[in-house]
């Protein structure tokens, strides 16, 4: 304001200078005239532009951080978002563009305590000097923060993070505990997700508040209660997401030591995948949200469950042909194979069993069971193929000569004696046309 | 053979059966059985599995919550 203080202070003094001299006796209003007169060197639009310039050009009010409480927040269809800032003394004209608005990361309400950022300058169509805010931040914040680190860095120290204490997650838990909010959408959404999963589950909740100053120690107590009273084969200790003072009850020591004393396993879902707890650092697996916890806890599912039944069904119908094969194999080696009608009877009077079980109870055995009798039936011709009665059933005859086969021609002299076996026995006959 | 071989199958929990069938998965691997008895386990383990996979097919989530130390139904939505 210093310069448009001098000029108009040189202008003004001229004037009166010129006044006083001449007629001194009139000179209060002869001033008051003087300036009537005056052509003047403002509109309020140009005075106002001026005012804003110079609020514009002074760099400290261009990198404002201020702390206030919120109120009059008004948040209009355009997106644009106007409040008032006020201490005990004062207040402060705030506006957030809807550009920035779109990265708050906190909910406004009146009331609320926070720390803005962000540049003075003049809304010369209201005549209004505001804060064009850019960011906003709760107040305890940066004071939670510290406390955050500070606890951490203690807890640590005294080894309840350690890895080595961590308990090791069931593959397939019989019962699990949930500590959480009976009402909250992280309850819903965990037993959705154990419901198809794992139906099997016996649930049992622990109800608790999980945010304000009541929760930690109902926390504690609830996992203490479910641990002692239930031995669930793992506990699911999970909120759904919220600010940082939301979240704040599990960053409490209290529960922190409470999750360490569990005998059944602990794994923490709170909040979102990029809010990490002091609880989450103690439990002995994290999930970055509520379901994720309920996931975890489910490594097998019902669907892993009847792909083994599957698999063990399929494997003891391929250990009975196994042991059925072995059979036939010990049976055809111990059996003269002129006489393996009597056991092949028995094997396929077992088969006759398999195949009633297998009518009964699997489609997929009768088709097994096909094929093992065809094996069987292909046995079965192979040996009878081989056996000489069924050669000389067809016609054919045996000679030998001095208890010798005949199988060539110069094997016998004309005049030599031969015995002929046909299938029904044997006589002697004598060679008449050979040499 | 498993003392649980007696129970009657329609009384098995999805435990009890699994780990029967698990039984006699083992002892049919563990190899020279009789054909009588390597045909009694597998008609056994048929059923086992059939009994394992109709208890999933109507398991329903059983949610219980705690009052106190007691142990009470919980109502969904409540």
């Amino acid at each position: 304001m210093d310069g448009s203080t001098a000029m108009g202070g040189w202008c003004t003094s001229i004037v009166l200078s010129v006044d006083i001299s001449l007629e001194c006796e009139y000179s209060l209003d002869m001033e008051q005239l003087a300036l009537f007169d005056a052509s003047p060197r403002w509109t309020v639009t140009t005075l106002t532009r001026y005012l804003r310039q110079l609020l514009e050009e002074d760099a400290s009010l261009q990198d404002v951080s201020v702390q206030g409480e919120l109120s009059n927040l008004s948040r209009p269809a355009s997106g644009h978002i106007y409040f008032t800032l006020k201490d005990a003394g004062a207040a402060l004209r705030c506006v957030m563009w809807r550009s920035d608005a779109a990265r708050l990361r906190v909910t406004l309400k009146d009331g609320l305590a926070v720390f803005v950022h962000g540049n003075i300058s003049i809304y010369e169509a209201g005549g209004q000097y505001q804060l064009y805010v850019d960011t906003i931040s709760p107040l305890g914040e940066g004071a939670l923060y510290q406390e955050f680190l500070r606890l951490k860095a203690l807890l640590e120290a005294e080894g309840l993070f350690d890895p080595a204490r961590k308990r090791s997650i069931p593959d397939f838990p019989r019962r699990i505990g949930i500590v959480t909010s009976p009402s909250g959408a992280a309850l819903r959404d965990m037993l959705n997700t154990l419901r198809r999963r794992l139906p099997l589950l016996e649930v049992i909740l622990a109800p608790t508040p999980v945010q304000g100053l009541e929760a930690p120690p109902a926390i504690v107590a609830a996992l203490r209660t479910l641990n002692q009273v239930t031995t669930p084969d793992v506990i699911l200790l999970a909120r759904g997401g919220g600010s940082i003072e939301d979240l704040w009850a599990f960053n409490d020591e209290r529960v922190v030591r409470a999750i360490v004393e569990c005998t059944s396993p602990v794994i923490t879902g709170v909040g979102h995948e990029t809010d990490f707890t002091l609880a989450d650092f103690a439990a002995d697996l994290r999930a970055p949200t509520p379901t994720a916890a309920a996931e975890l806890a489910t490594s097998i599912t019902v669907l892993d469950l009847k792909a083994t039944l599957v698999q063990y069904a399929g494997y003891m119908v391929d250990r009975l042909n196994s042991i059925i094969q072995q059979k036939q194999e010990s049976g055809s080696r111990l059996n003269d194979r002129l006489r393996l009608a009597s056991p092949l009877r028995r094997l396929q009077t077992e088969r006759q069993r398999l195949d009633e079980l297998s009518r009964r109870w699997n489609a997929a055995l009768v088709q097994r069971l096909a094929i093992l009798a065809e094996k069987f039936n292909g046995l079965k011709n192979r040996l009878l193929a081989l056996s000489p009665l069924e050669v000389l059933r067809r016609g054919y005859a045996v000679i030998t000569k001095d208890q010798k086969v005949v199988k060539y021609v110069s094997q016998v002299k004309d005049k030599d004696a031969i015995r002929l076996r046909v299938q029904d026995g044997e006589f002697t006959a004598r060679v008449t046309d050979n040499g | 053979m498993p003392k649980t071989e007696t129970k009657s199958i329609e009384k098995l929990t999805y435990e009890e059966a699994y780990v029967e069938l698990e039984e006699i998965v083992s002892t049919l691997e563990s190899g020279e059985k009789p054909l009588e008895e390597a045909l009694a386990l597998f008609e056994r383990g048929q059923l086992l599995t059939r009994r394992c996979v109709e208890l999933l097919d109507k398991a329903e989530l059983k949610v219980r919550k705690l009052s106190g130390e007691e142990l009470e139904p919980f109502q969904e939505g409540e």
